[in-house]
């Protein structure tokens, strides 16, 4: 169904390097993917993969000076966001990408009430009196799910929950009424309870606004509930993508079914967990080879002298691994 | 608290009752404000704009026979002289009114200016950082190296002395100490994830170091002010003390201070009116600023 869908955001071969007095740290080194609109695409690895890297790069906010776009293409709605000035970012961040970050006590500015931000956000993006301010802004905030919201506007972040922040900052995020959302990790810093209604509410939006939505967690469970599509990144580079079920039920990638193996099941007898042996390469001196080739179970020699392309498995699934049958594209 | 309103977030919507004491109260609550030290420099400040009608006496008007009397209570005083009299028998209540203006004039330009630049300087070297931080705070490094005095004495020798002089040697010295202070307080706010998001919905730079972080160090930046205004007093009647500042005939507070000083032993009064004058109003600026500071932080203001 969401295939049909056009294609919102569309990352080609994006790299993103970090200038660090270390060395070169090759964040994000050829990075692809799409983004159809209304469809959630899962971006999962483990820490300092190049999760959050990716995403900041699509928004143009790498951290400065230390990080630069080196090549690629990030085509939001065909048009290439790398090619843009800072002024011509300035708009298209907040109305045409938004962003939602992991942790709710600092995305909100605490001298500032909720009612003062959200208007802010609505300032930016439309220009429009300031009483039809107040009633948009009351407005998005019964949009999240925010109780009493006219009483909340006068609210400091403080007198709210993580959650109800959190709420806010989601509130915030749509404000500018964007195509394409990026969620960094959203709901890692709030309690599970709470974790639930939080994407119950994301989704609710994306149905409504057919938002493509860019979600980055490492947490499966998550990634099953929320995504239409997962692609597993590791140490720069998207190691397969596919539908989430198809990856759920058949990871082709060695790195895809050792994380799979490692994330704890309700049923059967419960053992020691397996986990992957080994760390991922430093970022600022990787291998020639396959990334994963040192923690693999299936390394061969090849793998360690030639980094294995990226063969179709499936219907819109692949995998880059050089143990893989390609399939022959059903499409 | 988090738990109220959790129960709300799944839909109990009825407690909202709750919310109600929850909810910000307008800002004057009048008896929080610190009245004491309001009281004062409201006084200061009164004193220093009427100092030619309340004064008794003009404050450079000498009168030999006069001289050192003690104030009115001790033995030998008397009501002509509320406060007593200086060695050359100028009246030290006066002389302590129309001090004050050269206190205030002083404190309000020097911090203004010193401050200002401070906090511009401290803003965009900490939000920009690289090599317009690494610039700025060499410079600031290269301020604070200056031995105080010697500076001012420099300037009183190249500018003439008075009051200009004065507010520009303690501009010079006090504007690193804001812009150092402020720059730290700026690295840790730019580090919160608001500032990051603010970019994301669409602000600029200039927007960003206005709006939110600005704001997010107010805070520090009032306490440094008031914390400065002692600092300041305290400078301007060691230079004047040094002979580099307020020229004579002018009094000023730190000036009849120094004058005292080889009295001490018989005519207490010269050195120690003065120096409450400045202890008092230090204090009433230090406790105002804290205030100030709980006022400013919506996280303790409600309490």
């Amino acid at each position: 169904m969401t295939t049909e869908a056009p294609v919102v955001l569309d990352v080609r071969g994006l790299r993103a390097y970090l200038y660090t007095r270390w060395g070169v740290v090759r964040a994000v080194d050829g990075v692809s993917f799409t983004l159809r609109e209304g469809e959630t695409l899962g971006l999962v690895g483990e820490s300092g993969c190049g999760k959050t890297m990716t995403g900041l790069s699509i928004v143009r906010l790498l951290p400065e000076p230390a990080g630069r776009i080196v090549d690629g293409q990030v085509l939001l709605e065909g048009d290439d966001l790398v090619a843009k000035s800072e002024a011509e970012m300035r708009r298209v961040r907040g109305r045409r990408v938004s962003m939602i970050l992991q942790d709710p006590q600092t995305s909100l500015n605490p001298v500032f009430t909720i009612g003062d931000q959200i208007m802010e956000a609505l300032r930016l993006h439309h220009s429009s009196g300031e009483r039809s301010l107040a009633g948009r802004a009351e407005a998005a905030l019964r949009q999240v799910k925010v109780a009493a919201p006219a009483e909340r506007l006068r609210a400091y972040p403080h007198q709210l929950s993580g959650g109800m922040k959190q709420r806010v900052v989601g509130a915030i995020a749509v404000a500018g009424e964007p195509r394409v959302l990026i969620a960094d990790e959203p709901t890692t810093a709030l309690d599970v309870t709470i974790q639930l209604q939080y994407l119950a509410l994301l989704k609710e939006i994306q149905a409504r606004t057919r938002l493509a939505m860019l979600f980055i967690t490492h947490d499966f469970g998550i990634v099953a509930r929320m995504c239409d599509r997962v692609a597993v990144m590791y140490a720069g580079r998207i190691v397969e993508s596919g539908p989430m079920r198809a990856l759920f039920r058949a990871p082709r990638h060695p790195y895809t079914e050792a994380l799979m193996a490692s994330v704890p099941r309700m049923e059967g007898v419960v053992t020691r967990l397996p986990s992957i042996e080994g760390q991922p390469p430093p970022l600022h001196d990787v291998p020639a080879g396959c990334r994963f080739a040192e923690r693999c179970a299936y390394v061969d020699d090849r793998c360690r002298r030639e980094y294995p392309p990226t063969i179709p498995v499936g219907p819109a699934h692949e995998a880059a691994c050089w143990r893989v049958e390609p399939s022959p594209p059903s499409r | 608290m988090a738990r109220v309103e959790e129960r709300i977030d799944a839909g109990f919507a009825a407690s909202t009752a709750a919310d109600a004491s929850a909810a910000p109260r307008p800002r004057g609550d009048l008896a929080r404000l610190p009245w004491v030290s309001l009281a004062i420099i409201a006084v200061l400040v009164l004193v220093a704009l009427t100092a030619p009608l309340i004064a008794p006496h003009s404050p450079t008007e000498q009168s030999l026979p006069d001289k050192l009397r003690p104030p009115a209570w001790e033995a030998g005083g008397s009501t002509r002289h509320l406060l007593g009299t200086d060695v050359l028998g100028r009246d030290v209540l006066s002389r302590l009114i129309y001090g004050a203006r050269v206190s205030l004039i002083v404190a309000a330009v020097a911090l203004l200016a010193g401050g200002g630049i401070g906090l511009a300087v401290g803003i965009v070297s900490g939000y920009l950082g690289g090599r317009v931080d690494s610039f700025l705070m060499r410079v600031v490094d290269a301020t604070l190296t200056f031995p105080t005095i010697l500076i001012a004495l420099l300037l009183a020798v190249s500018l003439g002395q008075g009051l200009q002089t004065i507010a520009i040697a303690i501009t010079v010295l006090i504007w690193a100490r804001f812009a150092r202070v402020v720059r730290g307080e700026v690295l840790a706010v730019k580090a919160r994830d608001f500032v990051a998001l603010a970019r994301v919905h669409g602000c600029s730079h200039l927007r960003i170091m206005a709006v939110h972080i600005v704001p997010n160090v107010l805070n520090t930046f009032m306490v440094l002010l008031t914390l400065h205004i002692g600092f300041v007093i305290i400078v301007e009647a060691s230079l004047s003390f040094l002979g580099a500042g307020i020229p004579p005939p002018t009094p000023s507070w730190g000036q009849m201070v120094a004058d005292g000083r080889s009295h001490i032993a018989s005519a207490w009064w010269l050195s120690v009116v003065p120096g409450g004058a400045i202890m008092l109003v230090v204090l009433a600026f230090n406790l105002f600023g804290d205030w100030l500071r709980d006022w400013l932080d919506p996280r303790l203001r409600q309490v």
